[in-house]
C-alpha cells in the first residue's frame, strides 16, 4: 500500500519549515535512509531522509514552499507495483491509531493547537498535604542522660546503625584509618573492618557517583565529605543522580543514600571553605535536609537519616563538633525526619533558627529575658521537608517572628520562612518579619572582618528588640 | 553459561594467557552457528527498526525533546548481552533505546515512555534519556554525559561488597570519555578491584566535535593505561568481535581481577540528536559506513553465503519484527497519558 510522507518535526520546538529543495524526483527509487528532500527550520536546513523504501509516486508540497505545518503532508511513497494511479488511497505512516490518520491533518493540527492553548490554561492539582510526621518518641522516665559532644553522638549513631544493617557503609576521605578529618568516624575501621569503612582518594565528584551507585543497587551509604564546601564538586551526583531518579525511574529505583559532614563556616578559613549550603539543598525535591543543633538530635536524625530510603543531606557544623549535651541511653535512639522542636517557650517574639544558628538564637534569648522579654525558640532541625506547623502556632501566640542562620542573606533559609509565615500567619503578625543571616560577602579572612561577616547575638538582640517595637 | 565459560577459557590458552596483568583480548572474532547468527540478527533489526520508527515517531511530533537514536551501533549492545549473566548490571548514558532493547525492556514500555504515556517504563515521568528497569538490571538511562561511569562502579561496588559475582557494563561515549569523573572513576574501580566492564561506544563524535578536534589521546582503549586498566580496541560493527572480546572482559572482571576498558569502534548513521543538521560530516563517509561496515548488513550477508536462508525468509523476519515494533508503536499512541495526580509522586519514599 503507498504511504503519504509527511513534513516531519525536526527539533524540539519546530511547528512549521520551509521545503527548501526535492532531491528526488517523481518516479524516482527511493531506498532507506536516501535524502529526499532538505528542509529549512527556524535553526538549520536540515536533510530529510527515507525510512521506507519505494518509488517517489507524488510530490503534493513543491520546493520553495514556505511555512509548512508539521504533519501536513508532502509527497506519497509507492511499494512495489503500485502505480502512481494508487496516490488517492495513500495512508498516513502510522500503524494504527496514531492522531494524524484520524481526520484531515489540518483540523488534526487545529486540534492540536487548541489543546495546547488550553494547555496553558490548565491549572495544577493541588500537591497532596505530607503525611504527618510522628512526634519525638517518649523519653522513659529514669532513663538516664549522658553528657556526650556532638562528635561522640555523630559516631555513636553510625557504629549503631553499622551494627543493626549490614547493607551500611561508610565512605570519604580519611574515614578509616585517620579516624576522620574531624575525627567523627573513630573507632569505626576497628570495629568494622576496611570492608566497609572505606577511605577514598581525594575524588567528591566521583565517589559521590560510586556512592549513588552502589545506593541504586540497594546497599546504604554513608559518604562523608570532609567538608561540604567540597561537596561543590559532587554536587552533579547530587541533585541530578540522587535526588532525581525516583522520580524519572517512576518510583523503581532511588538513592537511599546519607551525604554529611561539616557545613558552613568553621574558624579563619576563608572564603572557599566557609560555605552554608542548607538553602541550597533545600532547593531540590528528592532530598531531605537535616541540620541538627544539639547532639541527641544529631544522633537520634542520624539514625533515621540512615534508615530513611531517600537521600538525606546531613548538614554538621564544625564548631558544633566539641560542644556537650545531654543524650538519653537508650537502646535505639531515634527521632522523626521532618519535625521542628521547641527549645524554649516564651510570649513576646518567636525566634526561628537550626544547626549553629541556635547557638545565637539561645544567648540571644537569655539576656533579652533578663531585659523583660521572653523568646520563644524553634529549633527547625531538619529543613527540607520544612515543618512549620510550631513556628505558626508560636507567632499566633507571639505575633512577631526573627530567623537567625549563618548562610548568605539572599533566597535563604530564612527568607523562605519568611515568606511561608507571612502567607499563613498574616492576619497574626503585629511586625515585619526579621531575617538574620550571614552578610552578603564570601568570608573573610581577617579575624576581625569575619566576625562581621557572621551574625552575632547583638544582631539578634536588635531583631528581637526591633519586631517588639521596644526601645 | 558453563558451555561459553569453557569455551572462552579455552580462547584464553591461545593468548598471552602466562601474564595475568591483563586478559587476552585480541582481533578474536567469535565462531557463530546458525542459530546464534539468526538470533544476533533478531536482536539488532528489532533496535534497528525500533529507532527508525521512533525517527518516525518524533518527526510526528508524538516524541518530544530530546531523542537519540542508536542506529548504526547496534552491535555493541546485542554482542556484549550475549555475554552477560542473570543478575549482571547495565548502565548507559542518554543514546539509551538500544541498551534496554537489548536487556530484554519491552518494546512498549520504551516507545510508550518516549511519547510521554502511562505505560512507559517510567510512568512517562523519564523520557528517552531516563528510563530503568530494576527487573531487567538496567540502571538508567543518564541525561549528564560521564555521570554512568561512577554510578557504574558504585554498582559494582555493591556486587564486590556483596560477594554475588556480578558484573557491571557501563557504557558511555567518546564525548564522555573526556569527563573528568571518568578518570575519578578509573582510579578507583582499579583501585579497589571492582568488577567493572567500561564500554566506550567511539562513534567518531561528541554531538558534532570529531575525536580528533576533542581528544589528544584518541585511542580510547589507552585511556586507562594511568590507571593499570587493560584496555582493547574492538570493532564494533562486527557483533562476533564484541561477543569476542565481551566474554573475556566479563570473565576478567567477574574472576576479581578489575576492571576492563573496550573501546568499541563504531557509527552512528543519525544525528546526535533529532535537530542534527550534520555538517560536521560528509553523507559519503555515512553512505561508505552503511554500504560497508553495517552490522545488520554483516550478519544477512553470512546468512545468505551459508545458504541459511534466502532473501525471502530474511524479508519474513524483517516483516515480523516491524510487526512487533508497529504494535509498540501503536501501544505508544494510544496508551493515555499519565494521570495528574502522578505530578507529585515518586518524589520521596
Amino acid at each position: 500500500m503507498s504511504t503519504q510522507v509527511l513534513m516531519p518535526a525536526l527539533s524540539p520546538t519546530m511547528e512549521e519549515g520551509t521545503l527548501a529543495k526535492w532531491n528526488k524526483k517523481e518516479g524516482d527509487t527511493v531506498e532507506i535512509g536516501d535524502v529526499i528532500a532538505e528542509i529549512e527550520t527556524d535553526k538549520a536546513t536540515m536533510e530529510f531522509e527515507a525510512v521506507e523504501e519505494g518509488t517517489l509516486g507524488k510530490i503534493l508540497v513543491s520546493e520553495g514552499t514556505e511555512n509548512v505545518k508539521v504533519n501536513t503532508p508532502i509527497a506519497v511513497l509507492l511499494e512495489e507495483g503500485e502505480s502512481a494511479d494508487d496516490v488517492d488511497e495513500a495512508a498516513p505512516p502510522t500503524g494504527g491509531n496514531g492522531a494524524a490518520k484520524d481526520g484531515g491533518e489540518a483540523d488534526e493540527s487545529s486540534q492540536k493547537e487548541k489543546a495546547a492553548s488550553d494547555e496553558g490554561k490548565k491549572k495544577a492539582p493541588a500537591q497532596p498535604k505530607q503525611a504527618e510526621v510522628p512526634a519525638d518518641p517518649d523519653i522513659p522516665e529514669g532513663t538516664e542522660m549522658v553528657e556526650t559532644t556532638v562528635r561522640e553522638a555523630l559516631r555513636d549513631a553510625m557504629a549503631e546503625e553499622l551494627r543493626r544493617d549490614g547493607d551500611v557503609f561508610v565512605m570519604g576521605e580519611e574515614v578509616a584509618e585517620y579516624e576522620g578529618a574531624y575525627k567523627i568516624t573513630q573507632g569505626l575501621l576497628s570495629e568494622f573492618g576496611a570492608k566497609r569503612i572505606i577511605d577514598t582518594p581525594i575524588t567528591e565528584h566521583g565517589f559521590a557517583g560510586v556512592g549513588v551507585g552502589a545506593a541504586m543497587a540497594g546497599l546504604k551509604p554513608i559518604v562523608e565529605f570532609m567538608t561540604f564546601n567540597f561537596a561543590m564538586q559532587a554536587i552533579d551526583q547530587i541533585v541530578n543522580s540522587a535526588a532525581k531518579t525516583l522520580y524519572m525511574s517512576g518510583g523503581q529505583m532511588g538513592a537511599p543514600i546519607v551525604f554529611r559532614g561539616p557545613n558552613g563556616a568553621a574558624a579563619r578559613v576563608g572564603a572557599q571553605h566557609s560555605q552554608c549550603y542548607g538553602a541550597w539543598y533545600s532547593h531540590i525535591p528528592g532530598l531531605k535536609v537535616v541540620m541538627p543543633y544539639t547532639a541527641a538530635d544529631a544522633k537520634g536524625l542520624l539514625k533515621a537519616a540512615v534508615r530513611d530510603p531517600n537521600p538525606v543531606m546531613f548538614l554538621e557544623n564544625e564548631i558544633l563538633y566539641g560542644q556537650t549535651f545531654e543524650v538519653p541511653k537508650l537502646d535505639d535512639f531515634v527521632l522523626p525526619i521532618g519535625r521542628a522542636r521547641t527549645h524554649r517557650e516564651g510570649a513576646d517574639c518567636t525566634i526561628v533558627s537550626f544547626g549553629i544558628g541556635m547557638t545565637y538564637a539561645i544567648k540571644a534569648a537569655e539576656e533579652l529575658s533578663g531585659m523583660g522579654i521572653e523568646c520563644e525558640i524553634i529549633d527547625l532541625r531538619t529543613i527540607r521537608p520544612m515543618d512549620l506547623s510550631s513556628t505558626i502556632e508560636s507567632v499566633k501566640k507571639t505575633k512577631r517572628l526573627v530567623t537567625v542562620e549563618e548562610g548568605f542573606p539572599q533566597s535563604s533559609i530564612g527568607t523562605e520562612i519568611a515568606t511561608r509565615v507571612m502567607q499563613q500567619a498574616f492576619d497574626y503578625l503585629d511586625a515585619p518579619i526579621a531575617t538574620i543571616a550571614g552578610k552578603d560577602v564570601p568570608m573573610p579572612y581577617a579575624a576581625n572582618l569575619e566576625k562581621l561577616a557572621l551574625p552575632n547575638v547583638e544582631e539578634v538582640i536588635d531583631a528581637v528588640k526591633a519586631v517588639t517595637y521596644t526601645a | 553459561m558453563a558451555a561459553r565459560k569453557s569455551a572462552s577459557s579455552s580462547r584464553r590458552k591461545t593468548g598471552s594467557s602466562s601474564r595475568s596483568t591483563k586478559p587476552s583480548i585480541g582481533d578474536k572474532i567469535a565462531d557463530f552457528s546458525k542459530d546464534e547468527e539468526f538470533d544476533a540478527l533478531r536482536r539488532m533489526l528489532l533496535i534497528r527498526r525500533f529507532e527508525e520508527k521512533a525517527g518516525q515517531l518524533y518527526g510526528m511530533g508524538f516524541i518530544g525533546g530530546f531523542c537519540h537514536l542508536y542506529i548504526g551501533q547496534e552491535a555493541v549492545v546485542t554482542g556484549m548481552q550475549l555475554t552477560l549473566q542473570d543478575g549482571d548490571q547495565v548502565i548507559t548514558g542518554y543514546r539509551d533505546h538500544g541498551h534496554m532493547l537489548a536487556t530484554g525492556m519491552s518494546p512498549r514500555g520504551v516507545m510508550a515512555e518516549l511519547t510521554g504515556r502511562q505505560g512507559g517504563y517510567s510512568k512517562g515521568k523519564g523520557g528517552s534519556m531516563h528510563m530503568f528497569s530494576k527487573e531487567k538490571n538496567f540502571y538508567g538511562g543518564h541525561g549528564i554525559v560521564g555521570v554512568p561511569a561512577p554510578l557504574g562502579a558504585g554498582l559494582a561496588l555493591a556486587n564486590q561488597y556483596r560477594e554475588n559475582g556480578f558484573v557491571s557494563l557501563t557504557y558511555f561515549g567518546d564525548g564522555a570519555a573526556n569527563q573528568g569523573q571518568v578518570y575519578e572513576s578509573f582510579n578507583m574501580a582499579s583501585l579497589w578491584k571492582l568488577p567493572v566492564v567500561f564500554i566506550i561506544e567511539n562513534n567518531r563524535y561528541a554531538m558534532g566535535t570529531s575525536v580528533a578536534r576533542s581528544s589528544a589521546q584518541p585511542a580510547f582503549s589507552e585511556r586507562g593505561a594511568s590507571f593499570k586498566i587493560p584496555g582493547f580496541h574492538v570493532d564494533g560493527m562486527d557483533i562476533r568481535a564484541v561477543k569476542a572480546a565481551g566474554e573475556e572482559a566479563t570473565d576478567w572482571a567477574r574472576s576479581g581481577k578489575g576492571p576492563v576498558i573496550l573501546e568499541m569502534e563504531t557509527y552512528r548513521y543519525r544525528g546526535h540528536s533529532m535537530s542534527d543538521p550534520a555538517k560536521y560530516r560528509t553523507r559519503d563517509e555515512v553512505q561508505k559506513m552503511r554500504s560497508e561496515h553495517d552490522p545488520i548488513e554483516q550478519v544477512r550477508k553470512r546468512i545468505l553465503d551459508n545458504e541459511w536462508a534466502d532473501e525471502d525468509e530474511l524479508k519474513a523476519i524483517d516483516k515480523e519484527i516491524r510487526d512487533q515494533v508497529s504494535d509498540a508503536a501503536d501501544f505508544a499512541q494510544s496508551d493515555p497519558e499519565p494521570d495528574e495526580s502522578e505530578l507529585y509522586t515518586d518524589i520521596l519514599l
